[in-house]
């Protein structure tokens, strides 16, 4: 499974469970379930939190183990349900942040039995030239499906309805962010190595402000802390074909390790395991550009008198959208990079130099 | 105190990479403290005596991190592009010098002018080492910088880079080293990344569960010509901060303040800042809250590579901190 | 059940800014005093009162949490006898000309308690940049006029003062109230009223009832006192925009038909529920209202308090919200006041784990 960029049969069918779930933000049982299904027997302890944080614990063998807390966010970016306009059409926020222009003529999935419905537009007959300058503003958008249905009401979810397929060495679907992470912590958790206390958060509402991720934080009051996230790779051409300086990451270069984004300055003695690691490994690995966005570490050192913490993303193309697009090889290679650096992590590691 | 403050303020470390004015700190107070520590986000607390009976928990917070710039592209000919660390205003930039942790300088060049009057965004700068190839570059995707210019004394001014919140740190140094006795016992944090969100303060506060924070940094003025609006002015007096962008000082902290630096003859003026925010903010939200403040000292030109301030309120906003470290407190 | 007008009229005349709540919080603590076991301040001024329950110890506790600060205006400096003054909470510049304010002046020659009328003015154009001619002025722009020589004002008013609005209490027709501060003295209102209605009542649980400081600045009070109680639930009540000029969008809601249960990310879905079907059941008639992400709340905060607590929001729908001039319904207010003391004389002792998400 190293370095591979296939996927086997268990895997493909768990990314397909995974990313054709729904799980909004607030709202993630579905996947919660899909979860605990799979990590069940392979626990020492779990709970759900208040919030829905599915809060996992593998003890580790040896003496005094270092506590080390994982995090991947269950919830994605969406659509819900704020008022009922009559006749199948209804009004919609989104939840997390969308591009607008990403929404009109799409599929939808809606409520909890996945109801089909669309986001349509006006036809471009009916448009003139400056209209169609302008973005299509959310008053103007609805989710239709269809009249004369009372299934669902305002407060029910609604997601984009890709279906996750696999294209040569790439995996497309929606909610790649951060489904990919969900699938990365529950191969840790089946194979969790033995040297440490592992503390895995399936965290919530991390889209709407890394909310979950803070309270099973507060909770597990770890000694320090990996997340394992989505970051948007940006590299296609430039529209004047120039140097492309912001591309944030590359598709196929491997984990993406952060440096610094938005929320998190990341701990430079967690930075040098995971590169040091790598090299011993052979993994192939990139820095993440530093700049905005922010992963659950952004709460999560934050927590207490403060968690050292670190962020490793599989390289997406077009998070947010419809269509995500990731190579397998990444998401393969983030496995191989957690599990070594896991199994490796020195017990003195807090006590070394930053610099 | 001008030889403490240059330096400090001639240190290189950004938000994140504290490191080296760490050691500085630490060495100027190894002998002053009786426990000196660094927690798990690096921030180094020195605490001095122990609460008696009418005594408090005093935390006091400055910050040793200072804005800055992280490499996140090195070009084929050597350029790197960058992103700022905290408020780094565009129009302070070009032209300007930084140096780098590891050593480096550079100078910040820019793309194509094409409106004399607009300033060019980050996105349009970059940094030039004098690489000529990305091969010979020594710097790489995650190296930072700060901004590269020497203290100069003044007289009366002194302007340095990093006043923001170096000038702070010094007054909390000075004011244990010239603090005789205190019936409190007293955390003197110098936190980290408050420039990017008051973070080493969050999460040290945290650890102390303090009775009381103040926070010392600086705070803008409506000194200068055509300034926004503000009835702080260089000279005057430390500032007590009332309020700011995101705090409003405990009524009764402030109250304190003013009585004693009435008490005590110190020259003050009262802080209404609108637009940016300190360490307090911090401090104030943690566990079941924490009646907090703020002395600042007056400053021009926040967070540009010039920044300055007047050492009569450097001195005065010691002596004002000693006074109120020195006897019992009743809020 | 008591007359909550005499209180609630008392509590928007009393100032109390964002980190300034003492003048109302006395009136609450006098109100609050003989319907609790147990009146205390926070560290930061939050006021709790503690109504032990029945259950054995250890009791679970929910906590009520109603803000009790205000927006208003602050003093930044003087111009000529003129001062200059910037906003404590949200205020639109638009409804301050020619607002009164009282100046709760602190300078060494003020008498302490004894607030100065002013009145906030938009100078004319004459004295305006050429860009604003006939546009919406700015704060930075305006000033507060007390009438007084320059001297004088210097020795009475002080960088920092508060300016608090001065606009009474009217009763209008439909028995509704507009003044100041409704937001958000009609929740603490509501919230008294469910604290009477308790005191013919038992319940089980431990009731903590908390004004909280700050909201309005980053919901301070709410962080910092949630913290300190860690209640088993919390239940935030605030106001919320009830249709009205300007205002129709589908997030507004009617004055007079009862209060809002708020719905979304920031809420726990099985406390909505129950309080759903609580009303339903003693018939109080009220809408679900879909929040995105923030609630704009307290609840925002308690909600990922320490380990977290289960969170819920109710909303008393107010007109021209942030004005001197909210209006709000008599009756939305004591439709929440009963919900709440309806909802706690429901709890049972393993009403927690009944709300348990899932498996």
């Amino acid at each position: 499974m190293a370095n591979s960029t296939t996927l086997d049969k268990k895997q493909t069918t768990l990314l397909e469970k995974l990313c054709q779930a729904m799980a909004l933000s607030g709202d993630e049982g579905e996947v919660r379930s899909i979860i605990l299904e799979e990590i069940r027997s392979y626990v020492t302890d779990f709970k759900v939190d208040t919030l829905g944080n599915l809060l996992a614990f593998k003890k580790g063998t040896s003496k005094k183990p270092l506590k080390v807390m994982l995090a991947a966010h269950m919830d994605e970016i969406g659509f819900m349900i704020a008022a009922d306009d009559g006749d199948g059409l209804f009004r919609f926020e989104t939840s997390g942040g969308i591009d607008l222009r990403q929404l009109p003529g799409k599929a939808v999935i809606v409520g909890k039995e996945h109801i089909p419905g669309v986001i349509g537009a006006r036809p471009i007959h009916l448009t003139t030239s400056s209209d169609r300058r302008d973005k299509i503003s959310l008053e103007k958008l609805r989710i239709d499906i269809g009249p004369g249905s009372n299934k669902i009401k305002p407060g029910d979810r609604a997601a984009f309805a890709t279906r996750f397929q696999r294209a040569g060495t790439s995996m497309i679907g929606k909610a790649l962010d951060d489904r990919l992470g969900v699938a990365v912590l529950i191969e840790i958790l089946q194979q969790a190595p033995a040297n440490i206390d592992l503390q895995v958060a399936f965290t919530v509402q991390e889209e709407t402000g890394l909310r979950g991720a803070k309270v099973a934080a507060y909770f597990f009051n770890p000694d320090l802390a990996f997340v394992v996230d989505s970051t948007p790779a940006n590299d296609l051409p430039v529209w004047d074909d120039e140097d492309n300086t912001s591309y944030n990451c590359h598709l196929g270069a491997g984990p993406a390790i952060y440096i610094a984004d938005g929320a998190t300055l990341s701990d430079p003695r967690l930075i040098r395991l995971l590169v040091e690691t790598c090299k011993k490994e052979g993994i192939p690995y990139q820095f993440r550009q530093p700049g905005g966005g922010g992963t659950d570490a952004g709460a999560i050192h934050k927590q207490r008198a403060g968690i050292p913490s670190v962020s490793i993303s599989i390289p997406g193309r077009y998070a947010h959208t419809a269509a995500g697009m990731a190579r397998i090889s990444d998401f393969n290679n983030t496995i191989s990079l957690l599990k070594a650096t896991l199994q490796s992590i020195p017990l003195d590691i807090l006590t070394q130099e930053r610099k | 105190m001008n030889a403490l403050i240059q330096k400090l303020t001639e240190t290189f470390s950004p938000s994140g990479y504290e490191h080296d004015i760490r050691q500085v700190i630490r060495s100027e107070i190894e002998s002053l403290a009786d426990e000196i520590k660094v927690d798990a986000l690096g921030n180094l607390i020195a605490i001095k005596g122990k609460s008696g009976k009418n005594g408090k928990r005093i935390m006091l917070a400055g910050h040793m991190d200072e804005i800055g710039l992280i490499a996140t592209h090195i070009d084929p000919n050597g350029f790197i592009r960058f992103s700022g660390i905290g408020g780094l205003y565009p129009h302070t930039l070009y032209s300007g010098r930084v140096r780098f942790v590891n050593g480096i300088t550079g100078v910040i060049g820019g793309e194509r002018i094409k409106d004399i009057q607009k300033t060019l965004s980050v996105s349009e700068l970059f940094i030039d080492v004098g690489a000529t190839s990305i091969n010979n570059c020594p710097i790489k995707t995650g190296d930072v910088a700060a901004f590269e210019r020497p203290f100069f004394n003044m007289g009366k001014r002194l302007i340095a880079k990093a006043m923001d919140d170096r000038i702070g740190c010094a007054v909390m140094i000075e004011a244990l080293r010239t603090l005789k006795n205190s019936p409190h016992e007293i955390y003197f944090v110098f936190t980290t990344q408050e420039e990017v969100g008051l973070r080493g303060a969050t999460t040290s506060a945290y650890g102390i569960d303090p009775d009381i924070g103040i926070s010392l940094d600086v705070t803008g003025t409506g000194d200068t010509p055509k300034a926004r609006r503000m009835d702080v002015g260089l000279g005057k007096g430390p500032a007590i901060k009332i309020k700011d962008g995101r705090m409003l000082s405990d009524v009764r902290v402030v109250e304190w303040m003013i009585h004693t630096a009435e008490k005590a003859k110190i020259p003050f003026q009262r802080e209404v800042l609108e637009g940016g925010t300190t360490d307090a903010t911090a401090i104030q939200l943690t566990r079941s809250g924490v009646p907090a403040g703020c002395i600042s000292i007056p400053c021009r030109y926040i967070h540009s590579p010039s920044e300055m301030v007047d050492i009569d309120d450097v001195n005065n906003a010691t002596k004002l901190l000693v006074a109120l470290l020195s006897n019992p407190i009743s809020l | 059940m008591n007359d909550i007008l005499p209180f609630l009229k008392e509590l928007i005349t009393a100032p109390g800014l964002s980190g300034n709540e003492t003048p109302v919080s006395e009136i609450i603590q006098k109100e609050w005093q003989p319907l609790v076991d147990e009146l205390s301040i926070s560290r930061l001024g939050s006021l709790h009162g503690l109504r032990r329950g029945t259950l054995n110890s250890p009791r679970p506790a929910i906590m009520l949490a109603t803000h009790m600060d205000a927006i208003g205006l602050m003093i930044t400096g003087t111009q000529n006898g003129f001062l200059r003054f910037t906003d404590v909470g949200g205020v639109d510049p638009r409804v301050l000309p020619g607002q009164q304010v009282w100046i709760h002046a602190s300078g060494p020659k003020a008498t302490p308690h004894s607030p100065l009328p002013g009145w906030v003015v938009q100078p004319s154009a004459a004295l305006l940049p050429e860009e604003l001619d006939n546009k919406a002025i700015p704060m930075e722009y305006f000033f507060i006029d007390t009438g007084l020589a320059p001297e004088k004002v210097k020795q009475l008013i002080q960088v920092g003062d508060i300016a608090s609005f001065a606009q009474v209490p009217l009763e209008l027709n439909g028995e509704t109230i507009a003044g100041h501060s409704l937001d958000n003295r009609a929740a603490v209102a509501a919230l008294t009223i469910c604290l009477q209605g308790l005191q013919s009542s038992q319940h089980g649980w431990d009731i903590w009832a908390v004004a909280t400081v700050q909201e309005e600045e980053g919901l301070i009070g709410a962080y910092t006192s949630a913290f300190q109680i860690r209640p088993s639930l919390a239940i935030v009540i605030d106001t919320t925009w009830a249709k009205g000029p300007g205002t129709d969008d589908w997030n507004t809601f009617p004055l007079t038909k009862g209060p809002t249960l708020m719905w979304g990310p920031n809420i726990h879905p099985k406390l909505h529920m129950s309080f759903k079907e609580l009303a339903d059941k003693i018939e109080i008639p009220y809408a679900v209202e879909i929040t995105g992400r923030h609630s704009g709340t307290d609840a925002f905060a308690t909600q990922v308090v320490a380990e977290g607590i289960p969170t819920m929001a109710i909303g008393i729908p107010i007109r021209y919200m942030h004005t001197p001039v909210e209006m709000v319904a008599l009756k939305d207010i004591q439709r929440t006041g009963r919900l709440l003391a309806g909802f706690i004389a429901s709890l049972t002792e393993d009403y927690i784990n009944s709300i348990a998400l899932d498996s």
